[in-house]
């Protein structure tokens, strides 16, 4: 355990230094505050608290900023490594393959925890201080910091694997990108080119609500608009939302970054120093 | 036996890299692995190592299974490189706390290898003597058992290679055994017990310095300055001898080298001086690792 936090410890410095926590905390702010102000406008109409709405939005945001921010920082983890000579060292020390992948992951892990908490923490404060009802979106505030870590550490777990697969860090690079791109952009388009070539067939009802759950980004929208009230704030997932339990969606995002690290470890075995 | 190699085999892709590699290091022993590039040096030395598998024969460290006792193996790699967003300091802490030790340690020991000024500036900004010595450093961590060292010297200016080995015989004397690779063969030669040498992925030949010398069977130089021009004489008594500007030099097997001194000096007042030159470790080493066709 000491091993552990002494490699996260390091690991944080440099992220630090590399001003990666700098990046993480003032991007999100800035999505974060940017959203919450855009969508102040129709709560009235919608009968809803601000803070909900917020939510919602800030839903949107975490689908494509958290992977995007996760793949950015582990990318390099295993792939650097090899590339600077490190490697090889650190391996003929008393430390196990994934107590090193521990540590790094702890490190970026707390990065992400950070910046996700500064830029909802300040959304979260803006619409408390402009809507007295506000503290009815707390619950869905608190879900979605919670399983937006859990995303983080999903597309973590995934760029290691990536890392330690590719063995160069411009190898990597251009793997987590396409990884992003897949996993946020294209399987939603895939998806929905599907659902309309199949007009509500037996694949809209029956596989399509599993697909969803098999893609951690997807599994993520649907369990954070499904349990809070503000379905109606993204008609996109809303009717899937409504056909799959929140138990479901809530296990996929909690099994994701498990299966994502088995992963990492799995390829990290593999990397012959 | 500290470490026990036995028929190591290990083969890349249908060409060996080792093959049936047999010795061993006892406590305490300080022995020296030369051998030109390719050889097999660092193969042997990540073996041992436990970072790569092997293919045939046995390895024993620490009388465990390689990788299974990291604790008291420490290395030095060949262009050892750390993070350059970390301050030597900061380094050095890290692997002292992998180790088990308490941190703190790390002035002591950045001190010991002559970095305690820039401790706390970055790698980034250091040398590659700087590099090489937090690498010496970190391998002096927590009394290892065993050091491995991929050409520790490398980088090093003479008083730093000095006070390397000044820290190695420190070591030794403690009981730690060292294995280490190098191109500077002089230094080898006044600073290990045994030198083994690999050629082609084989041991061709191991033993001490003297052992070698006399295994090898090279002649000595008898390098002979004439007197004023007592030079063409010479040359007719001494038929043997090769012209080399003003000096005759004459090569004979060391069993000849006293009949030979003999002779000359039977020569009187028309010799100067005679010079006795031994083969070098350069004519040794490169008399065994030429052999078995390469």
């Amino acid at each position: 355990m000491t091993a552990i936090l002494a490699l996260a410890l390091a690991e944080f410095r440099i992220g630090i230094r590399n001003r990666w926590l700098a990046i993480a905390v003032g991007l999100m702010m800035l999505f974060a505050l940017v959203l919450s102000a855009a969508g102040s406008g129709p709560t009235g109409s919608l009968g809803v608290d601000r803070l909900s709405v917020t939510v919602a939005s800030l839903t949107s945001l975490s689908v494509y900023l958290v992977p995007l921010m996760a793949l950015l920082m582990s990318f390099d983890a295993v792939a650097g490594e090899v590339e600077r000579g490190t490697l090889p060292l650190i391996l003929t020390y008393p430390v196990s393959r994934a107590q090193l992948l521990a540590g790094k992951a702890l490190a970026h892990l707390g990065i992400l925890t950070l910046a996700l908490v500064a830029g909802f923490g300040a959304a979260g404060g803006l619409a408390f201080a402009l809507d007295g009802q506000a503290a009815q979106g707390l619950p869905a505030l608190i879900r979605l910091t919670l399983s937006s870590v859990a995303l983080g550490a999903t597309f973590l777990g995934l760029g290691y694997a990536i890392s330690a697969r590719a063995r160069r860090p411009s190898g990597a690079a251009g793997l987590a990108i396409g990884l992003w791109l897949v996993a946020v952009v294209l399987y939603d388009l895939g998806l929905l080119a599907a659902v309309v070539a199949d007009n509500g067939g037996a694949f809209t009802l029956q596989v399509f609500p599993l697909t969803l759950l098999a893609n951690p980004a997807d599994a993520f929208r649907l369990y954070n608009l499904s349990a809070s009230q503000a379905t109606a704030a993204a008609a996109g997932v809303s009717a899937a939302a409504g056909a799959v339990p929140v138990l479901w969606s809530a296990l996929s995002v909690a099994l994701w970054p498990a299966l994502a690290f088995a992963l990492a470890l799995i390829s990290f075995r593999k990397v012959l120093p | 036996m500290t470490l026990k190699l036995q028929k190591l085999t290990k083969t890349y892709g249908g060409a060996k890299a080792l093959d049936g590699v047999t010795f061993s290091v006892a406590p305490g022993e300080r022995v020296a692995l030369l051998g030109h590039n390719g050889a097999g040096k660092s193969t042997l030395m990540k073996i041992v190592l436990g970072l790569i598998p092997f293919d045939g024969g046995t390895v024993s460290v620490l009388g465990a299974a390689p990788g299974a006792s990291r604790q008291g193996v420490a290395y030095l790699p060949e262009n050892v490189a750390f993070h350059p967003a970390l301050t030597g300091e900061e380094q050095i802490r890290l692997f002292l706390s992998v180790r088990g030790e308490p941190p703190r340690q790390a002035r002591d020991l950045l001190a010991r290898v002559g970095l305690h000024d820039a401790a706390s500036r970055r790698i980034g900004t250091y040398s590659k003597g700087m590099r090489q010595r937090v690498g010496l450093a970190q391998a002096l961590i927590g009394h290892p058992r065993l050091l491995i060292l991929d050409e520790p010297t490398s980088g090093l200016d003479p008083v730093s290679r000095r006070d390397f080995y000044a820290l190695l015989d420190g070591l030794s004397a403690e009981g730690a055994s060292i294995l280490l690779s190098s191109h500077a063969l002089t230094e080898v030669e006044a600073r290990t017990d045994r030198i083994v040498i690999l050629s082609g992925g084989r041991l061709v030949a191991q033993g001490s310095m003297e052992g070698l010398r006399h295994e090898a069977g090279l002649p000595v130089a008898l390098v002979v300055t004439p007197a004023t021009g007592q030079g063409g004489c010479l040359a007719t008594h001494l038929p043997q001898a090769e012209r080399v500007g003003e000096k005759l030099v004459l090569s004979c097997p060391a069993n000849q080298k006293l009949t030979n001194l003999a002779r000359i000096a039977a020569l009187g007042p028309k010799v100067a001086d005679v010079d006795v030159i031994p083969p070098s470790l350069e004519d040794i080493y490169s008399h065994f690792s030429k052999r078995d066709g390469q």
